[in-house]
């Protein structure tokens, strides 16, 4: 019993920071029609920019910041301005084509720039472990599931409780009527990119501890990513929280029940039964189709 | 006979000539490449057929061609049969395969069907390096043999090019038969216009399964190639990258060109070899020039050269019609 409890419990942190990942490809798909196929590389990046300024000797909480403003200038302006600006016009599959190579370029100059080899990363969350229900679970699971509701509820007010949020869910829902009331739509996608950016480097804060920083380390959180927004709904931000703790919780458990060879092929089948038998996701809408 | 008919027919002529001199006189690891590249292409027409012509994305192509590898590599090295009988058993068992893979896509499209391919293409991958029984797992299967085919012997570097090359001209003739018949335009109906398809008439949920079936069969003959060529499979050759790589090449080339996958085949085999020099910065170059590419012209390189001849075109018209026209007024004056 308890090693299930804190195999549920690790479930639900993995989870919650598959989440955080959807949560921001959702927001880009709302917004401005990009599949990001690099929002895995998206995460592993910014573990790399905040390694990079700790090695000049600077403290982790500085290097911690400048982590989030680089990201917002690379993965944030320059990846609108620079990929998906030119290529929009020319349609969903072009652009999700290009943020594929995207994804090969990162990788490869992480690698080839910093290190192949795996990189330890210093954790927010101190070590040890705490009593919940009298089972010892691991302090790092509790505090990254706490820290990922936080961010969560963050950003849900200032989705539905701002003025902001409110002008950027107009957006997403209809442009032209947005533009026609008044909103500024280029910048609120803009703001959306830098959202997105936010939400990859926080996930990467509290991931990497975890899994160390590696430049292949993106592929499996992309995956995992947008298997959450899928079987939650590409529509809805609380469709990528339900999927993301669905997706976590699964695979620690048929992990470890079922077995460890096949772990990476239940998320896909949950992928594949969902999107056959409800491919507008456990809490979507149905998008409709255009002729 | 227009001249730019001649001038192509000249041109795939001596391309044609070329493929089967040069190699004549080319190194064994030149040969490799080459006969590389015709595999590849192969694998890369199957894709063009589901993308390009009949608009269905697939990441999922590297997993056939690792499952007409691994028939081949585990038929021919346990159970001693000869690599053509391989084959049509190979390209049956993807395109039931692929025709089950396309079920999905007749629910969802576009960005959903890519995941479900490439969840696929996972699930294949994991496949090849767990049951160990069948696929010898990470080991790999060693030693497979290049055939001989009615005492043709094609051990060597250069005769087993031929036989690429043989593959690749059959699938050529066999594609530009499936493009030019009523199929074909089934499939470019299904691209431009599903709804529109169906209400012509169309039975546009036969023709989904048709082209991810074929498409994958043809990657199916691809890894059959693709086994006696390296002579040496494990499941790390046909991981997404694959699938990705072979994608790119269709992107690269020009997705719906009918040579498409030939050009962008050739610059996904040549150009590592052309960039050795820049070491491990290679595969970091193509990818930023995928993305220039892509952003100047999705269509892929034949899409910026049509274009380009398109433009020349249009403008010489515009330069004779206005040199015509003073000679045109000149007349109706007198």
């Amino acid at each position: 019993m308890s090693n299930f409890i804190n195999l549920l419990i690790a479930g639900l942190a993995t989870g919650a920071i598959y989440a955080i990942i959807a949560i921001g490809f959702t927001l880009l798909w709302q917004t401005s029609q990009t599949i990001n196929f690099a929002q895995g590389e998206f995460v592993m990046v910014p573990a790399f920019f905040i390694l990079a300024v700790l090695n000049l000797g600077v403290p982790f909480w500085l290097a911690i910041l400048a982590g989030f403003a680089i990201s917002a200038v690379v993965l944030g302006v320059l990846f609108k301005k620079m990929l998906v600006d030119p290529m929009l016009r020319h349609g969903v599959l072009p652009l999700a084509i290009a943020t594929m190579a995207l994804s090969i370029a990162m990788k490869e100059s992480v690698k080839e720039f910093y290190s192949a080899e795996a990189q330890p990363f210093p954790s927010i969350i101190p070590a040890g472990s705490i009593d919940i229900f009298g089972v010892a679970v691991s302090l790092q699971s509790v505090g990254v599931l706490v820290a990922a509701i936080a961010g969560v509820i963050v950003l849900n007010l200032l989705l539905n409780g701002t003025s902001l949020g409110h002008q950027m869910q107009a957006t997403a829902q209809n442009p032209s009527v947005a533009r026609i009331i008044g909103i500024p739509v280029e910048r609120m996608i803009m703001l959306t990119f830098l959202i997105n950016a936010a939400l990859v480097t926080f996930a990467a804060l509290l991931v990497t501890p975890i899994y160390l920083a590696k430049f292949s380390s993106g592929e499996v959180l992309g995956l995992s990513a947008f298997i959450a927004a899928i079987v939650g709904g590409f529509n809805q931000v609380r469709g990528a929280i339900v999927g993301g703790l669905l997706l976590g919780v699964v695979d620690n458990l048929a992990a470890a029940y079922v077995s460890t060879q096949y772990r990476g092929a239940f998320p896909l089948l949950l992928l594949i039964v969902i999107i056959l038998f409800r491919p507008e996701g456990l809490v979507g809408r149905t998008e409709e189709r255009k002729v | 006979m227009k001249t730019t008919t001649l001038i192509s027919i000249g041109l795939g002529l001596a391309i044609v000539a070329a493929l089967l001199i040069m190699p004549l006189y080319m190194a064994r690891y030149s040969l490799y490449i080459l006969s590389m590249w015709a595999v590849m292409t192969i694998a890369a027409i199957g894709l063009n057929l589901t993308l390009g012509y009949a608009g269905q994305i697939s990441l999922a192509q590297g997993a056939f061609v690792g499952i007409g590898a691994y028939a081949a590599g585990i038929l021919t090295t346990a159970h001693g049969w000869p690599l053509l009988s391989v084959l049509p058993l190979a390209a049956l068992l993807c395109f039931v395969i692929g025709w089950g893979l396309g079920y999905p896509a007749l629910r969802v499209q576009h960005h959903y069907l890519a995941f479900v391919t490439l969840a696929f293409s996972t699930l294949a991958f994991l496949i090849f390096r767990n049951e160990e029984w069948l696929t010898k797992g990470v080991y790999g299967i060693e030693n497979i043999k290049r055939p001989i085919i009615f005492g043709w012997n094609t051990f060597r570097p250069l005769p087993f090019y031929y036989l690429c090359l043989a593959a690749l001209a059959v699938t050529t003739a066999l594609t530009w038969w499936i493009v030019h018949s009523p199929w074909g335009r089934a499939f470019l109906a299904l691209r431009e216009n599903p709804l529109r398809a169906q209400s012509l008439g169309i039975d546009t949920r036969r023709y989904t399964l048709m082209a991810f079936a074929i498409g994958s069969a043809f990657g199916g003959v691809s890894g059959v190639f693709y086994a006696p060529l390296v002579e040496f499979i494990e499941p790390g050759a046909f991981t997404l990258a694959l699938s990705l790589n072979i994608l790119l090449m269709v992107i690269v080339g020009g997705s719906g060109f009918f040579f498409g996958p030939f050009v962008g085949a050739l610059i996904a085999v040549l150009l590592p070899e052309w960039l050795r020099f820049t070491k491990g910065y290679y595969l970091i170059l193509y990818a930023v020039l995928v993305m220039i590419l892509l952003v100047y012209s999705p269509k892929g390189i034949l899409g910026f050269i049509e274009g380009w001849l398109a433009d020349r075109r249009t403008r010489r018209a515009s330069a004779t019609r206005a040199a015509a026209e003073p000679s045109l007024r000149a007349e109706t004056q007198s």
